[in-house]
């Protein structure tokens, strides 16, 4: 498969502040390529260069052939956008939105209509697509956003968290529209801090934390790096100071790591079941009620743990 | 260029969508306005809401020119609209006017008639200099702003086309002679028979056109300087609004939206441009519609009128570019868009007679599109046409070029395009 994105160098400074680190990746036809990191590493700022929105401080990158430096025009032709935020004119209709964003995208006319009903059916909302965007729920809207994207069928879709803030149902449905999408063709790059969507949808991944990318590959290869271990999440209570514990549980014996995060603890061990009971017994010793216990196998949340010594999430 | 028209036109459909930004942009001003109208008393039967406005007329010419002035004020398209009385005491006058007896008093000085016509005997060769004018003196009663600019707008209507046949005329002769069509023995009688012949008002450019369509002229509506004027201020606010959605699109998303697809920054910038221009015509047009079908005002020569409100839209929405080059959110543009709607509008005439605020501040003025822009829609509502608002619409281009041209530097500087 031939690569439609070859990342070299890509680097954004603001004054003294690095945003993005010289990053260097590529991403090959017809696959979906997911951007895995905590909020504020690097991945809007990463899309955001990449879609010619702004002007790297180093490095280049090259889309469909195009360089995003040089020839930033025909960049714009080719690739599809569904940023973060939802980017529609509220007081409009959906299909006054899509046509509008169509017409930006060069299209129009009898072409421009039925490219329109196609992607309303595309994304469930052709009943509704004389309603003003005001009107929607947030998942309806997050729908239009990537039909957006879609309109002028691009060679390759960047969606930058497009499941932040909305229900596990549109979130699922949106999900299944990437999946869907690639089926067809499609290659994406997907940014998002949910492991679980990284580890759903994707070909390859690559972790970005602080603007520097620390690893890339599949699933498994990044997975190979943490070696043979599991994962024990425990689940405290809403009162329980799930700091102290996991502060507590790093000096234990057999545990690799042990990290709070919310009211949850990650213990990290070559094997679970040999840690289990020490770490039962410290909890008991701190009047630390444990709720519930899950035993993971290696994952991309252990991946980025074990790469730099935090939990994924906030 | 078809990207900046559909840029603008989606914006010209989002503002009237907004239910918010109608009432300050169509329905306030028409509210205003009828408002004024009942306070001046236009509704109450009175066509112009004012009548019988007392002038004293002194005139101490006694010839052809001052007569005719005299005339004009006792004629009958103004006999609703001023009540003349005559004197020959000019410092008597005066005082009937400081005593709050008469609105204005007009006083035409001996010789006014040979410092525009020439004595008998004249001799027009090349060494001939055309006399200083002498002038007509206007004394204005200070509390009766309205009043007495109508008075002073129907002087200055009169003065007005007997200065450009007074020019016409002296040119023509002296063309005439030095092509030899006249000897300079024969252009004093010419001269006279030019200027006498009142009648022939196509025929010559010196003719006298003042007598009756001065008077014609002058059907002045109290309306047509209030609705200009409260469309003008109001402008401001839709000028204003249309900077402050660039900044609101920047901060919703839709501005890089925008950027990202194959769409330059310049286009964008563009439509957003033409988008407050349409909102703006449409606004003043659909004010001038309504107020033309519901109030009967007479805006004057559809033409004119119709550049007009392009020139005055295009000052204005160089004022609102200006304001959002400088501002960093979107209510910093509604904040010092609402306070320049204000003093523009107070300095630009909207709520007081410009003629009645003091020199300096006229001059201030200047740099208002509502003060051209009244300016324009007053000599357009007093009879005037496209080619009496050669000032006003210079003025109002220059401005918005210069605006504009300082906002898009600014824009570029500030990278105020990105997020």
């Amino acid at each position: 498969m031939s690569s439609i994105l070859e990342v070299h160098d890509l680097g954004k400074k603001y004054g003294d502040f690095t945003a993005v680190k010289r990053i260097s990746f590529d991403i090959k036809e017809g696959e979906i390529f997911s951007l895995l990191g905590p909020n504020g590493a690097g991945k809007t700022t990463t899309i955001s260069m990449l879609s010619t929105l702004y002007t790297p401080t180093s490095g280049d990158a090259i889309i469909d052939g195009h360089s995003i430096t040089k020839n930033p025009m025909a960049v714009k032709q080719v690739i599809g956008i569904v940023p973060q935020e939802i980017a529609l004119y509220e007081d409009l209709t959906a299909r006054e939105n899509l046509i509008f964003w169509g017409e930006m995208y060069g299209l129009s006319g009898k072409p421009l209509s039925n490219r329109v009903d196609e992607v309303l059916e595309q994304i469930g909302l052709t009943d509704k697509a004389k309603n003003r965007v005001k009107t929607y729920s947030g998942g309806m809207k997050r729908r239009v956003n990537i039909g957006v994207g879609l309109l002028h069928k691009p060679r390759l879709l960047f969606m930058d968290e497009p499941t932040v803030g909305i229900d596990p149902q549109s979130r699922r449905a949106i999900l299944d529209t990437v999946q869907d999408l690639n089926k067809h063709g499609m290659t994406v790059l997907y940014t998002t801090h949910y492991m679980e969507e990284a580890e759903e949808l994707s070909d390859r991944v690559g972790i970005i934390d602080h603007g520097e990318l620390i690893a890339i590959g599949t699933q498994k290869e990044l997975t190979q790096q943490v070696g043979e271990t599991e994962t024990l999440i425990l689940h405290l209570g809403d009162n329980d100071d799930s700091e102290s514990l996991a502060k507590s549980l790093t000096g234990l014996k057999d545990v690799l790591q042990a990290n709070a995060n919310d009211h949850d603890v990650s213990v990290v061990a070559h094997e679970a079941e040999a840690v289990l009971a020490s770490v039962v017994t410290k909890a008991n010793e701190r009047n630390i009620r444990i709720r519930s216990i899950d035993i993971r196998e290696p994952n991309l949340e252990a991946v980025f743990l074990h790469l730099t010594g935090r939990a994924l999430r906030d | 260029m078809k990207k900046l028209f559909l840029i603008g036109i989606k914006d010209l459909k989002l503002i009237f969508r907004d239910r918010a930004a109608l009432i300050f942009m169509l329905l306030a001003p028409f509210l205003l306005t009828v408002g004024m109208g009942f306070v001046t008393g236009r509704f109450s039967g009175n066509q112009n809401g004012l009548s019988n406005i007392p002038v004293i007329i002194v005139n101490l010419d006694n010839q052809q020119l001052g007569n005719a002035l005299a005339d004009v004020f006792s004629s009958k398209d103004l006999a609703d609209l001023v009540e003349p009385s005559a004197s020959s005491n000019p410092e008597a006058a005066r005082r009937l006017v400081d005593e709050d007896n008469a609105a204005a008093a007009i006083i035409i000085p001996q010789g006014f008639t040979r410092s525009i016509i020439p004595a008998q005997g004249t001799q027009f060769d090349q060494n001939y200099v055309s006399p200083e004018v002498v002038k007509i003196e206007v004394y204005a009663n200070p509390t009766r702003p309205t009043s007495a600019g109508v008075i002073k707008a129907i002087v200055d209507e009169f003065v007005s086309r007997l200065e450009e046949s007074r020019t016409t005329g002296i040119t023509s002769i002296m063309e005439m002679i030095q092509s030899g069509l006249l000897s300079s023995q024969n252009a004093e009688s010419e001269a006279r028979q030019l200027f006498q012949n009142t009648d022939q008002t196509q025929s010559t450019a010196i003719t006298l056109k003042a007598n009756n369509e001065g008077a014609a002229a002058v059907n002045f509506d109290i309306l047509a300087y209030m609705a200009p004027g409260m469309a003008m201020l109001f402008l401001m606010y839709t000028v204003s609004y249309g900077g402050r959605s660039i900044l609101a699109e920047r901060s919703q998303g839709t501005m890089p939206r925008l950027l990202v697809s194959p769409t330059s920054a310049t286009q964008v910038l563009g439509g957003k441009v033409l988008g407050i221009f349409f909102t703006g015509i449409a606004q003043v047009g659909i004010l001038i519609f309504a107020t033309s079908v519901f109030f009967g005002v007479k805006w004057g020569d559809t033409l004119g009128v119709a550049i007009l409100i392009a020139a005055v839209v295009f000052g204005a929405a160089g004022w609102g570019m200006l304001i959002t080059a400088i501002s960093r959110t979107p209510a910093q543009v509604a904040n010092v868009g609402t306070a320049i709607m204000l003093i523009f509008g107070i300095l630009g005439g909207s709520f007081i007679n410009l003629d009645q605020m003091p020199p300096f501040v006229q001059l201030v003025s200047k740099i208002t599109p509502n003060a051209w822009g009244l300016d324009g829609f007053t000599t357009l509502a007093l009879g005037g046409t496209l080619s009496n608002l050669v000032q006003p619409i210079t003025a109002l281009l220059i401005m918005g070029a210069v605006l504009f041209g300082v906002a898009v530097i600014l824009f570029s500087r500030n990278g105020i395009m990105q997020q």
